[in-house]
C-alpha cells in the first residue's frame, strides 16, 4: 500500500502552551487508523493542522507525496482531505440537502441539478434521506453526526478524518455510524478515526496511535495498545 | 420570469412618473428613497449574505461621490462615465480594505470599517483640489432631451441603478456564490473544510458591495451641485444601510428593499412633521427592537405568520 | 518645530494619554475580558458627562459628581449586561454579529436622546480648577488637565488593584480565561460577568465626568471616542489593565504631536486613533500585552 499522508516533525503552540510536540506519522492508503489519547492531548489540534484549519509552526505535511503545509484548508479539501467536526457544525441556515450541496458545488463543481441528485444519493446511503428538506438545526445528535459525515463524504475524499463522531451516542447509534465508516473504507477511502469509545476503536482500526500531551507515546495494533503501560498511565494518570 | 416582468413594470412605472408628474418634491424625496434602497441592497451582500456587519457604507459612498466630483471638475466627464469610475474606485477600496481586514473577527472588522470612514473623511478634508473642508461647488451640465428637469433625469437614472443592483443581489443570492456566502456566514471553518474559498468569497462580497455603493454615490454631487466631506461621509448613511436590511430581513434580496422603503418613507414623514433627530431615534429604536425580537426581520415574521396560518 | 513645543506636546500628550487610558479601562473589561462588542461604551461615557453637567447645575463639583454617578451607572451596567446576555449570548455565537448592531443601536439611541434632551450645543462645567494653568518654566499646562490626570491615575490604580488583588477581580479574569473551570468551582459566570460589566459602566461614568472637565461635550462626541477607546484597548492587548495605560500614553502623545505639527494640525487629529487602530490590527493584533 502506498503512503497517503505523511506528517513530519509537526509542532504547534498556542502562546506558551505546546499542543503538539514534534509529531511524526505516516498513514497508508486504504488504512483504517485510530487516534486515541486523553482529553487535551492534542488530537483535535493535530487534525486541525492536517485539515488546514490551523497552521503548524514547524514540520511538514505531505498528502499523496505533495507538500500541503502552506495550503489553505479549502485547497486541501479539494485535494482529497475531508474532516468532520467534534462538535457538529451544520450550516444552520440551510436544509440538510443544501448542506451537502456546498461541498458538491465547491469541490466537485456540479451544477444545481446534478448536485441535488447526488446529494440525495449520499443521504440515502447514510440514512438521512427522509430529512433532506429539514432545517439542519433541528436534527438529533446522531443525525447531526451523520450529516457531518455526509458532508465530508460529498467532497469525494481520499482521506476522511472523523473527529469523535460517536461521542454521546447510544450503543446502536454507535453501530450505525461504525457501519457507515466501514462502508466508506471498503469503497477505498482511508479513514483516521479519533474516538474515546474504545470498543469502536478496537473494532474499526487496523493500527492505533496514542497521543499524550502533544507527543506520540505508543503505536501498535488495537489489541496491544490497550495493554501498553504508557497508554494506561496516560488515561488513568497513574 | 415573474421577477423580470416585475422589474420591467417598475422601470416603466418610473418612466411614466417622470413623463407625466411635475411635483418636484416627489422626485427629490424619491431620489433619496431610491438611494437608500440601493445602499441597503449593496450592504446586504457583505453584511447579510456573508454576515460581516459593518459600518463602512459612508466610506464607499463618499469615495464614489468624490471620484465623480473630481473627475467632473478635471475633465467634465459625463455622468455615466463618472458612475463607472466611481464604481471602480469604490470597488478597489472594498478589495483593499477587505484584504487588510478580512482576517479580523466580527467586531474588529466592524470597528475597522468605522476607522475607514473617518480616515477617508480626513483625507478629503485635507485635499485642497477636492474643496477641502469647505467643499466644492459644481455647475450642472446642460440637460439632454427628452428630460425636462435635471432632478427627473437623476431620479430615472437612480431607478435604473437600483433595479440593476437588486438584480445583481438576487443573482448572487440564488447562485452557488450565495450558497458559499451563507456557508461561510454559518460556519467559516466548516465552509473552508467543505471546499469553499472563504477569503476569496469575502473579498468578492467586499468588492461588489463597495462598487455598488460607489456607483450610488456618484450622482450625489450633481444632485446637490455641491459636495463637502462632513455630510458626504456622514455615519448616518451607515445607519440607513445597516438598519434597512436588519429590519427588513437579511436572507433575501427583498429584505433590504422593504426595510429601506419603510425607513426612508418614515424618515420623510418624521423629519418633516417632528425633527430629523427624532427620525434617528425612531430608526435606532426600531433597529434594537427588531434585532432582539425579530432577528429575521419583517420577511422572517411574514414567513412565520404564513407557516402558522397553513397549520 | 522647536524643542520646547515638542516637549510641551509630549507632556500634554502624557496627561491626555492617561485620560484616554482611564476612559478606556471600562472597555478593557467589557470588551477585552468579557468579549462584549460594546460599541456603546463611549456613548455611555458621554451620557455620564451630561449627567455630570446636570449635577453641576446643582452646584456639585464635576469630579465628585463622577464619583457619585458610579453607583447608578453600576446598576445600569448590570441591567444592560443581563439584557444582552438573555437576548444574545445565550443564543449562541451566530447572534454575536447582531450584538454589534444592537450596541450600535443603543449608542444611537443615547446620542439622539441627548440631542433631544439637551440640544446639539456644547455643554461645559465650571470648577475651581477649570480655566487656570500651571506654569513650569516656559511650559503651561491647564489645571483641568492636571486634575483629570490625577483622577485618571487614581482610577487606573484602583481598577488594576481590584482586578488583581480582590477575589471578584480575579474571578472576572478567570471567567475571561476559562469559564467552564470557573463553573466547576461553583461560581456563577453570568453573575460575575454582570458584576464586571457594572464596574465597566461605572468606570465609564467617571470617565464621562473627566470628559466634561477636560473640555466641552456635545452629543456626537461618542463617535470619535469609539476610535480612541478601541484603539487603546486593542493596542493594550485585550484584557490587560497595565497595557491600557501604556497604550493610552501612545495614543495621547501621537495625537498631541499631530495636533501641534505645522503641516498637520487639528484637521488630521481625529484620524490618529483610527489609523493607530488599523495599524495595530494589521501588524500586531494581540497588542502590546495581549493574552
Amino acid at each position: 500500500m502506498s503512503r497517503l499522508l505523511k506528517i513530519q516533525n509537526l509542532s504547534k503552540s498556542f502562546g506558551g502552551f505546546t499542543a503538539l510536540n514534534d509529531v511524526s506519522l505516516e498513514i497508508a492508503e486504504g488504512e483504517r487508523f485510530g487516534l486515541i489519547g486523553p482529553n487535551g492531548s492534542g488530537k483535535t489540534t493535530l487534525i486541525n493542522c492536517v485539515a488546514g484549519s490551523l497552521r503548524n509552526e514547524t514540520g511538514q505535511i505531505f498528502f499523496q507525496d505533495r507538500e500541503v503545509t502552506r495550503l489553505p484548508a479549502y485547497r486541501r479539501t479539494r485535494l482529497g482531505i475531508a474532516r468532520s467536526f467534534q462538535i457538529p457544525r451544520p450550516f444552520t441556515s440551510m436544509s440538510v440537502l443544501e448542506n451537502l450541496m456546498v461541498p458538491l458545488e465547491y469541490v466537485i463543481h456540479y451544477n444545481d441539478r446534478k448536485s441535488t441528485a447526488h446529494a440525495m444519493e449520499i443521504l440515502e446511503r447514510i440514512g438521512l434521506a427522509d430529512k433532506a428538506d429539514s432545517p439542519s438545526n433541528r436534527l438529533s445528535q446522531v443525525e447531526l453526526r451523520k450529516l457531518e459525515l455526509a458532508r465530508a463524504m460529498a467532497a469525494r475524499p481520499r482521506l476522511l478524518i472523523s473527529d469523535e463522531a460517536m461521542a454521546g451516542l447510544s450503543g446502536s447509534e454507535v453501530d450505525e455510524v461504525l457501519k457507515i465508516l466501514f462502508d466508506l473504507n471498503a469503497s477505498g477511502i482511508t479513514i483516521i478515526m479519533i474516538e474515546h469509545i474504545m470498543q469502536a476503536v478496537m473494532r474499526f482500526s487496523q493500527r492505533v496511535v496514542c497521543l499524550d500531551a502533544g507527543k506520540i507515546i505508543c503505536e501498535a495494533a488495537p489489541a496491544e495498545i490497550v495493554k501498553h503501560p504508557e497508554v494506561q498511565r496516560a488515561y488513568l494518570g497513574v | 420570469m415573474r421577477f423580470w416582468i416585475g422589474m420591467a413594470i417598475t422601470f416603466a412605472a418610473a418612466c411614466g412618473i417622470v413623463a407625466f408628474v411635475n411635483f418636484d418634491y416627489l422626485f427629490f424625496a424619491g431620489y433619496t428613497i431610491l438611494m437608500f434602497v440601493m445602499l441597503a441592497t449593496a450592504w446586504n451582500i457583505l453584511g447579510g449574505y456573508a454576515g460581516y456587519v459593518n459600518f463602512g457604507t459612508p466610506a464607499f459612498f463618499g469615495l464614489g461621490a468624490y471620484t465623480a466630483a473630481v473627475l467632473y471638475k478635471a475633465f467634465a466627464l459625463p455622468l455615466p462615465l463618472q458612475i463607472l469610475a466611481a464604481a471602480a474606485m469604490s470597488g478597489l477600496l472594498g478589495l483593499v480594505a477587505g484584504v487588510l481586514t478580512m482576517r479580523l473577527r466580527g467586531i474588529f472588522f466592524a470597528i475597522a470599517t468605522i476607522a475607514l470612514v473617518v480616515i477617508m473623511e480626513t483625507l478629503f478634508i485635507n485635499w485642497r483640489y477636492a474643496g477641502g473642508a469647505t467643499g466644492l461647488q459644481l455647475l450642472r451640465p446642460a440637460l439632454t432631451p427628452p428630460f425636462e428637469s435635471y432632478i427627473k433625469m437623476l431620479f430615472l437614472l437612480m431607478a435604473g441603478m437600483v433595479l440593476a443592483s437588486i438584480a445583481l443581489a438576487r443573482y448572487i443570492e440564488r447562485s452557488w456564490l450565495g450558497r458559499g456566502l451563507r456557508a461561510l456566514r454559518d460556519s467559516e471553518e466548516a465552509a473552508e473544510c467543505s471546499g469553499v474559498p472563504t477569503l476569496r468569497l469575502k473579498l468578492f462580497a467586499c468588492t461588489v458591495s463597495g462598487a455598488l455603493m460607489g456607483a450610488c454615490g456618484a450622482p450625489m454631487p450633481m444632485y446637490l451641485s455641491f459636495i463637502e466631506p462632513a455630510s458626504t461621509f456622514n455615519l448616518n448613511y451607515a445607519i440607513g444601510a445597516l438598519a434597512s436590511p436588519m429590519i427588513g430581513g437579511t436572507a433575501h434580496w427583498l429584505g433590504p428593499v422593504i426595510g429601506a422603503l419603510i425607513l426612508s418613507t418614515l424618515q420623510q414623514i418624521v423629519t418633516v412633521t417632528i425633527s430629523s433627530e427624532m427620525n434617528v431615534l425612531v430608526i435606532g429604536v426600531l433597529l434594537v427592537v427588531f434585532i432582539v425580537a425579530a432577528p429575521d426581520g419583517i420577511l422572517g415574521l411574514y414567513k412565520k405568520i404564513m407557516a402558522a396560518i397553513r397549520k | 518645530m522647536s524643542f520646547d513645543l515638542l516637549l510641551e506636546a509630549v507632556l500634554f500628550g502624557i496627561l491626555l494619554g492617561c485620560f484616554y487610558a482611564a476612559v478606556s479601562m471600562g472597555l478593557s473589561v467589557s470588551f477585552g475580558l468579557l468579549d462584549v462588542p460594546h460599541v456603546a461604551h463611549p456613548a455611555i461615557m458621554v451620557l455620564g458627562a451630561y449627567c455630570t453637567w446636570v449635577l453641576g447645575r446643582w452646584g456639585i463639583d464635576p469630579i465628585l459628581a463622577g464619583v457619585i454617578l458610579t453607583a447608578p451607572f453600576f446598576l445600569l451596567g448590570m441591567a444592560v449586561y443581563r439584557f444582552y446576555y438573555e437576548a444574545f449570548e445565550k443564543r449562541g455565537s451566530e447572534a454575536g454579529v447582531r450584538g454589534i448592531a444592537f450596541f450600535f443601536g443603543v449608542a444611537l439611541i443615547i446620542e439622539v436622546g441627548l440631542i433631544l434632551g439637551f440640544g446639539v450645543d456644547q455643554r461645559m462645567v465650571e470648577a475651581a480648577y477649570i480655566g487656570k494653568s500651571l506654569s513650569f518654566g516656559d511650559i503651561r499646562l491647564p489645571m483641568r488637565t492636571l486634575a483629570v490626570f490625577g483622577v485618571a491615575l487614581a482610577m487606573s490604580a484602583v481598577l488594576t488593584l481590584y482586578m488583581s488583588k480582590t477575589f471578584t477581580g480575579r474571578a472576572i479574569k478567570a471567567v475571561a480565561q476559562d469559564e467552564p473551570a470557573l463553573r466547576l468551582m461553583g461560581a456563577n459566570p453570568v453573575r460575575i460577568k454582570q458584576w464586571a460589566f457594572g464596574i465597566a459602566t461605572a468606570a465609564a461614568a467617571l470617565g464621562g465626568a473627566m470628559l466634561i472637565v477636560i473640555g466641552p461635550v456635545d452629543p456626537g462626541m461618542d463617535r470619535v471616542y469609539i476610535g480612541r477607546t478601541f484603539a487603546v484597548v486593542v493596542l493594550a492587548g485585550l484584557g490587560s489593565m497595565t497595557g491600557t495605560i501604556a497604550a493610552g500614553l501612545v495614543l495621547g502623545i501621537s495625537e498631541s504631536i499631530v495636533l501641534i505639527h505645522p503641516d498637520l494640525g487639528a484637521s488630521w487629529a481625529p484620524a490618529v486613533s483610527f489609523t493607530l487602530l488599523l495599524v495595530v490590527l494589521g501588524v500586531r493584533p494581540q497588542g502590546l500585552f495581549g493574552r
